[in-house]
């Protein structure tokens, strides 16, 4: 931990906080002790573009990696050649691999994990008994925690085969983004568990002396089920329980050599956030989750942050001076006529409200329309264009200089919003060393978008433009 | 209009927000209205600024007009016991299926039994009347489970009426089938003017549909203000450095000669301008996609500024002069 430069805590317009630890994400991905690296975080900041960026860098540099995505979109599926579901590694074409690395990527279809694991401990007989149980069927299709324990048991297959030294793991959309850590041990309690001895062996239990209570507890119970379930589906959980019992007796055992796995040296978790309020609350929430579960966290990868070459202009500033350009241009014009020739457009068209129907927005320039064509237009509908005409382009550029300086308030009052969170997430946590990724205009769906966020991940601020560099305008406020 | 309104879409587009804002919407003059979370996160009482709410209807707020909008988190364990008491009066019995770990076991391992669970609820409200005969909720809004799952959640109890082929179970889940497969039903998918919420919003209506469930709107959520237009940005393009420059400094913001300080904001300006119109295309392309899905599409502001209690009611205000209730 260091102090930072004053210079840049105190700056209020400044966009890139420095936190009290920088992430280096290339040390982490070029250290041949990493082996397993775990992004996790709530929906919708970009965790798999994260994950997948970060498997990439980590190729390009040397290491032979493997990346398990969960549910990608589309197009960056495509892209790394995963998007049919065959639940195995492919090998990514395209890539930089002149330092000897590999990119392998797979997404995880869990019905597939599911039925294999059946297939490697039971026998065909019994094995064709749980993959034809209807029961089976739907618990493996997907109930609530499935994917979540398939992505973990899938990271234990790729560690044991050890053919990666490097595994890049996307944790799925949960609900929570924590219910990962949970199954293990939620379907490894439940398969261990009592009531599964009670539905697969009632016999053995009614047999002993002093389980009498238990055994009246245990009918009422199956006559419960019983009359919920119809008799069918009771025998298809029975059977279904049983043949899981027989195949799955080391269940806990496997669930627990996953979950220390992850509390392994070798591990490291990262959190992915968005510097939105909720979502760097659920990467506090996340981070604390982690220290008690003894889980080695990296850092954070903070996605999405944006920042500004003209800093030094406030908002209030910007936002004075385009009102300024846009009010009537009484020093440069004779009075009256100029105040009249102004107010019906030059503030409409920049200063549209939020509302509207931006549907029916045209979906092409004008054709060939120069700029000064278009405001003689407007203006000569309604005005007497006397004067006027020589003065258009002039116009028309303040009225763009005014949208560009409403445009950059705009970006400064998210810069503030944006650091106000991250404040606030450094203050909870001053331990956690963060690593930001500046925002991008569009979505990344090819090697080179990721390769660009691996650039984003690895650099931080001291590679954007620095005012620092330049001389403090005398305006500048302190 | 649907009795059951039910809001999805991905994580991150805010369905919650939009979700709590559509109760307060339909609680107009008088009206009453049920919002439901099957998540179990808290992300109404956080939305309507009160402390965590109990598995039991309560009244949250009240909406312009005398309306009044109560809310339900669904806790699938209590609603379980809820269930086998209604249908089998257990008091005991329940406990002691509790002591074995069924409960544990039916509400989380069990398939999809937890989500008959949260549908089944819900659906329960729709239907339930008062003595006079009188509907106890005009509406009921569901924050439900992400675009990507929402149809197997919809659909579960199709499932489960599969599996579970005669018993209370078969009847409970076709009942509750026929109330979401009706025009009773409405379901709306939240998204985002991005590419991958545009995407995941229509491919979840191909699902939906194939489900031959009822898809309802499409809220656009979160739309930023048009700060620069078509005409603004064919500028940017053309626009010579210098006469930016000149315009900056007459707003007072410094020299507009080489070096000077206005003359020095115009490339980071127009940086950000450029940026500005790639996401402006992007935005377009991504609206025109949801256009053609032939739905009644709404767009609710952003509110830079977060979301809070009042943005709440500007939202619900918002919906309703769109004419969404």
């Amino acid at each position: 931990m260091s102090r930072s430069d004053p210079a840049h805590t105190h700056d209020p317009a400044r966009p890139h906080l420095a936190p009290a630890r920088l992430l280096d994400i290339d040390p982490l991905l070029e250290d041949p002790k990493t082996r397993i690296v775990v992004c996790c975080g709530s929906g919708g900041v970009g965790k798999t573009t994260t994950a997948a960026a970060l498997g990439l860098r980590a190729a390009e540099r040397g290491r032979k990696v493997v990346v398990l995505t969960i549910d990608p979109a589309r197009r960056l599926a495509q892209s790394m050649g995963i998007d049919s579901l065959d639940n195995t590694p492919r090998r990514v074409k395209g890539i930089d691999d002149s330092a000897g690395g590999e990119l392998h990527a797979m997404m995880l279809d869990m019905k597939r994990t599911f039925d294999e694991i059946v297939e490697a401990h039971a026998d065909g007989e019994r094995a064709a008994a749980i993959l034809g149980n209807p029961f089976y069927q739907s618990l493996s299709a997907g109930f609530a925690g499935t994917q979540e324990y398939m992505a973990m048991e899938k990271l234990g297959q790729l560690r044991a085969r050890d053919e990666w030294d490097l595994i890049v793991v996307d944790t799925p959309p949960s609900r929570s983004a924590l219910d990962f850590l949970d199954a293990p041990k939620r379907l490894g309690s439940f398969l261990d568990g009592r009531l599964i001895r009670l539905l697969t062996a009632p016999a053995k239990l009614g047999g002993r002396a002093g389980m009498k209570f238990l055994n009246v507890g245990m009918s009422m119970m199956t006559g419960t089920l019983g009359k919920l379930l119809g008799g069918q589906l009771l025998k298809d959980v029975q059977t279904f329980v049983s043949a899981m019992d027989t195949t799955f007796g080391g269940f806990r055992t496997r669930a627990d050599a996953t979950y220390k796995l992850l509390q392994a040296p070798g591990t490291a978790f990262l959190v992915v956030a968005a510097p939105e309020r909720d979502a760097l609350r659920e990467a506090a929430y996340f981070v604390e989750r982690l220290a008690a579960e003894d889980m080695p966290l990296a850092g954070l990868v903070l996605n999405r942050v944006h920042g500004s070459g003209a800093d030094r202009l406030s908002a209030e500033r910007a936002l004075a001076a385009a009102e300024n350009l846009e009010e009537p241009r009484i020093v440069d014009q004779e009075g009256g006529k100029a105040r009249l020739r102004n107010s019906p457009d030059a503030p409409d068209s920049s200063d549209s409200p939020t509302s509207g129907t931006p549907a029916e927005a045209p979906a092409a320039a004008p054709e060939g329309g120069s700029p000064t064509e278009d405001a003689e237009h407007a203006e000569g509908t309604e005005h007497t264009a006397d004067a006027a005409n020589t003065e258009d382009p002039e116009r028309s550029v303040d009225q763009l200089t005014a949208g560009l300086l409403r445009l950059h308030a705009d970006r400064m009052q998210l810069l503030s919003r944006e650091q106000r969170t991250r404040d606030r997430f450094t203050a909870l946590h001053p331990e956690v060393a963060v690593t930001e990724v500046a925002a991008l205009p569009g979505d990344v769906h090819d090697l080179a978008g990721l390769r660009d966020i691996g650039d984003r991940l690895a650099a931080d601020e001291r590679e954007l433009p620095d005012p620092a560099d330049q001389p403090e305008p005398p305006e500048a406020s302190a | 209009m649907s009795r059951l309104q039910v809001v999805s879409g991905k994580g991150g587009t805010g369905k919650t927000t939009v979700a709590a804002a559509l109760a307060l919407a339909l609680a107009t003059e008088g009206k009453r209205t049920l919002l439901v979370e099957v998540e179990g996160r808290q992300g109404i009482a956080q939305h309507f600024e009160t402390e965590a709410l109990p598995y039991e209807e309560r009244k949250i707020a009240v909406a312009p007009g005398g309306g009044e909008v109560y809310a339900l988190a669904i806790d699938p364990e209590l609603a379980l016991l809820d269930y086998l008491q209604m249908f089998y009066k257990l008091g005991s019995a329940g406990r002691a299926l509790k002591k074995l770990g069924a409960i544990d076991f039916a509400t989380t391992i069990a398939p999809g039994l937890r989500d008959v669970l949260l549908t089944g609820k819900a659906c329960e409200a729709v239907r339930r009347k008062e003595r006079s005969g009188r509907f106890a909720y005009d509406y009921v809004v569901m924050d439900a489970p992400p675009t990507g799952r929402i149809t197997r959640f919809l659909n579960v109890n199709d499932e489960v009426a599969g599996l579970a082929k005669i018993g209370p179970i078969h009847n409970q889940a076709q009942a509750v089938m026929r109330v979401l497969k009706s025009p009773e039903t409405a379901v709306h998918l939240v998204t985002l003017l991005e590419e991958m919420p545009v995407q995941e919003t229509v491919d979840g209506i191909a699902e939906l549909r194939s489900a031959r469930l009822p898809v309802g709107r499409i809220i656009v959520n979160m739309v930023r203000p048009e700060v620069l237009d078509e005409t603004d940005l064919e500028l940017v393009r053309t626009v010579p450095r210098s006469t930016v420059a000149r315009s900056l400094s007459s707003a007072g913001l410094g020299g507009a000669r080489r070096g000077g300080h206005a003359e020095r904001l115009v490339d980071p300006l127009l940086t950000q301008a450029e940026e500005y119109a790639e996401r402006y295309t992007l935005e377009h392309e991504q609206r025109a996609v949801l256009t053609e899905l032939g739905l009644p599409l709404h767009e609710l502001p952003l509110f830079a500024e977060g979301m809070d209690l009042a943005g709440l009611y500007e939202l619900a205000r918002e919906l309703r002069e769109q004419g969404v209730s």
